[in-house]
């Protein structure tokens, strides 16, 4: 593990440090123009042909695995490198409202709004602080030596796995936080609005992907059912194992409440550096993952378009080599075997006392 | 577009195969000119009306079918995407004539100094170039239908670009009334600061020499509106259904002199005031829904709501999330993260990250 080498970093260093970040993100937000705007209107063109490709495609039951590879690959270029980053605001500076962040609406069964709630707001702020943010485990997995051990997790691998196959539906269910209704913490009341989006989102997604299309095909309904079902599939099974990548792999750091205690700007860069993970490999990886696997520089400037990770990613390299903090990379089977070894490891009880764990790795006095 | 292809574009099967991104999302990736519901336009022509400082030019547009047509002396929100990929939106008169659904109409702009739209508009739109619409908007309208008029007696009174939303009534009475005529006495005033700055001067001296019983008034420079003046070309002007637009210094003294008459109706575009690019706090922060206004504290537009009791919805109050974002209608906004300003009306702004550099109205 690399959490270990972590070198702790005082007050003023932290500060620097940050007004380093902060420098970038203003080079990049004043640098925002042309480019990035056909970029992402390049990729929604792309994302359209194929998604039009892809139902087109049904008719023709030969091309049955081309028409759902190419819905699939619509779908994923949907959610991560359009949806997720338009909904983060990356675009909003465009002022073109089909690019918005209030605005846009993915083809997931997830309504944006619960999503940009618990993802930009309780995800990308409490980043890996435990009891705060849910996206460590998902409040249905052990990610976390932290996270108390209980029999109900020896079966982690194989809920991760079923996380993995309806990924989609997991999204959804997030916010509704049934963890905390099983334990008594939240009243089923709470989430009655939240039921009632869920459910008009669900309704039209499965509208079109398993009645209308389908239809559509006449007597291919089945097929192009099928076809429909295994692009969503494919889509969650890719999502989930980036996203996991993301903040998983053996060295990524998590943190307690109390470590982030009034957390100055350059502490929260900090921790966002030491709580997310980096997968390396081709531009085609990148675009089809969002450049989510710039989930490092995603984490420190959510709100800067993805495309400009992998230049920023250079210079947070250099800066980090300067501060003498992990930067964690891999090519995506490292980062993958790391993430499973860690969901089978947790599912079982912690040998290791809280001293000597290396998980947690913020000195308390830092967060001063 | 005929109107059969327009219903099944609207339709609800089209709309739910298209979900979660409607049917205008796909459409515009084949050509800007088909919508379903949204509304486009694109330049057929530019023609300059009056050159020097601040030109004038009147945009002759296309609109999609979806266009639903307006009424003298309505406005449209004109979004273009300017330099630096970003779509700017602006209201403009609309100068033509009447127009039914998806018919031509033009609007006229004089190029504002700090106008990103209207110099863009002026200087840089090509036929051919693809514009975002509203739908026609605002009740600066012909109260009563040109084609059935009434002996009533109309009056304008106009002041620089104040003349294009009357521009339109005119033209729409002279067009529907009765063989070129208004078909009732029209009186005209308009207000420009030179002769060289006078907007449809042309039109306006053909349709004073004409038979037509419209009066046509041009003044210039220094030969301000007075309530005198009006009184002699119009005795009873206060029982005159009348129609002003101008800038706001005519149009306080046009008030005034109407006084609580209900014939008056006023259209005005507020140019916004931006006072010099200054760090210290000054001015007033109004929050619209709430209806207060008080002085600026220079904290962000988030904690200054807060202290005022409001409850804006937040999230990260650090500028990532987005949760707080709210919409300026009025004044200049410097983000605290990035210390760049901006001035732009109804804008989309972090309220959290957001504090007000001079008068600020947010709709909170």
């Amino acid at each position: 593990m690399t959490t270990d080498t972590h070198t702790r970093m005082s007050d003023e260093q932290l500060e620097k440090f940050g007004e380093e970040m902060d420098a970038i993100r203003q080079r990049v937000i004043a640098d925002l123009g042309e480019a990035d705007a056909s970029y992402i209107r390049g990729i929604v063109k792309k994302q359209r042909q194929l998604e039009v490709a892809g139902r087109a495609l049904m008719y023709l039951p030969p091309a049955w695995p081309l028409a759902v590879a190419s819905l699939s690959v619509s779908k994923i270029l949907d959610n991560m490198e359009i949806g997720h980053n338009v909904m983060h605001g990356q675009y909003d500076w465009m002022g073109d409202p089909g690019l918005n962040s209030r605005m846009y609406e993915w083809d997931n069964v997830c309504p944006s709004s619960q999503w940009k709630y618990s993802h930009n707001y309780i995800h990308h702020t409490f980043t890996n602080v435990l009891g705060k943010d849910r996206d460590i485990g998902y409040g249905i997995l052990r990610m976390d030596e932290d996270q108390k051990w209980h029999p109900y997790y020896l079966g982690n691998p194989v809920y991760a796995f079923l996380l993995m196959v309806f990924f989609e539906w997991g999204v959804a269910m997030h916010d509704l936080e049934v963890e905390n209704l099983v334990a008594g913490k939240r009243s089923i009341s709470e989430n009655k609005a939240l039921h009632a989006g869920i459910m008009k989102k669900v309704k039209k997604q499965a509208l079109k992907d398993y009645l209308l299309f389908p239809a559509l095909t006449g007597p291919l309904f089945p097929l192009t059912l099928a076809g429909n079902a295994t692009a969503n599939l494919v889509r969650n099974v890719w999502a989930f194992n980036i996203i996991f990548c993301g903040h998983f792999p053996a060295g990524v750091a998590t943190f307690s409440e109390e470590e982030c205690e009034d957390e100055s700007r350059g502490h929260w860069y900090y921790r966002q550096l030491l709580g997310s993970a980096n997968i390396s490999g081709s531009k085609l990886l990148h675009l089809m993952s969002g450049n989510l696997s710039h989930q490092i520089e995603h984490h420190l400037f959510p709100d800067i378009p993805a495309r400009r990770y992998p230049e920023i990613a250079e210079e947070v390299r250099e800066i980090c080599e300067r501060y003498g903090i992990a930067y964690n990379t891999g090519p995506l089977h490292r980062q993958l075997g790391s993430v499973a070894k860690k969901i089978c490891k947790m599912a079982l009880p912690t040998r290791r006392s809280r001293a000597t764990d290396p998980g947690t790795v913020v000195d308390h006095k830092l967060a001063a | 577009m005929t109107p059969l292809v327009q219903r099944v574009l609207s339709s609800k099967l089209l709309g739910a195969l298209t979900s979660p991104h409607g049917v205008d999302r796909y459409l515009e990736q084949i050509n800007p000119m088909w919508a379903a519901t949204e509304v486009r336009a694109q330049v057929v022509e530019v023609v300059r009306e009056t050159s020097g400082e601040h030109p004038v030019a009147t945009v002759r547009l296309q609109p999609t079918t979806t266009w639903r047509g307006h009424r003298a002396g309505q406005y449209v929100q004109v979004g273009v995407e300017v330099p630096g990929a970003r779509r700017t939106t602006r209201c403009f008169s609309i100068s033509s004539a009447e127009s039914g659904p998806g018919e031509e109409f033009t609007i006229t702009v004089r190029a504002h100094a700090e106008g990103l739209v209207s110099k863009f508009l002026v200087h840089d739109a090509e036929p051919g170039l693809t514009v975002h619409l509203s739908q026609a908007e605002g009740a600066f309208t012909l109260s009563e239908s040109p084609a059935t008029p009434t002996n009533n007696r109309l009056l304008y009174i106009t002041g620089g670009s104040g003349i294009t939303p009357a521009m339109s009534h005119l033209r729409t009475l002279l067009r529907d009334g009765y063989d070129g005529r208004a078909n009732r006495k029209v009186t005209f005033v308009h207000y420009a600061r030179s002769p060289q700055d006078q907007i449809f001067a042309e039109e306006l001296q053909r349709i004073a020499w004409a038979d037509n019983d419209v009066s046509v008034h041009l003044r210039y420079g220094d030969d301000v509106f007075t309530e005198a003046a009006l009184g002699r070309l119009v005795p009873d002007f206060r029982a005159t259904d009348t129609w002003a637009c101008g800038p706001a210094p005519m149009m306080d003294l046009v008030r005034e002199a109407y006084g609580d008459s209900p014939r008056l109706r006023t259209e005005f575009f507020k140019l916004s005031t931006r006072p010099a690019g200054t760090e210290s706090a000054e001015g007033d922060v109004t929050f619209a829904r709430d209806g207060s206004t008080a002085a600026n504290t220079g904290e962000s537009l988030l904690e200054q709501a807060e202290a005022r009791g409001l409850t804006p919805e937040f999230g990260c109050r650090m500028g990532i999330c987005f949760s707080c974002v709210s919409r300026k209608t009025e004044g200049t906004v410097r983000n605290v993260l990035t210390g760049e300003e901006s001035s732009l009306p109804d804008e989309e702004v972090r309220i959290c990250v957001s504090a007000p550099v001079g008068d600020c109205v947010v709709d909170l």
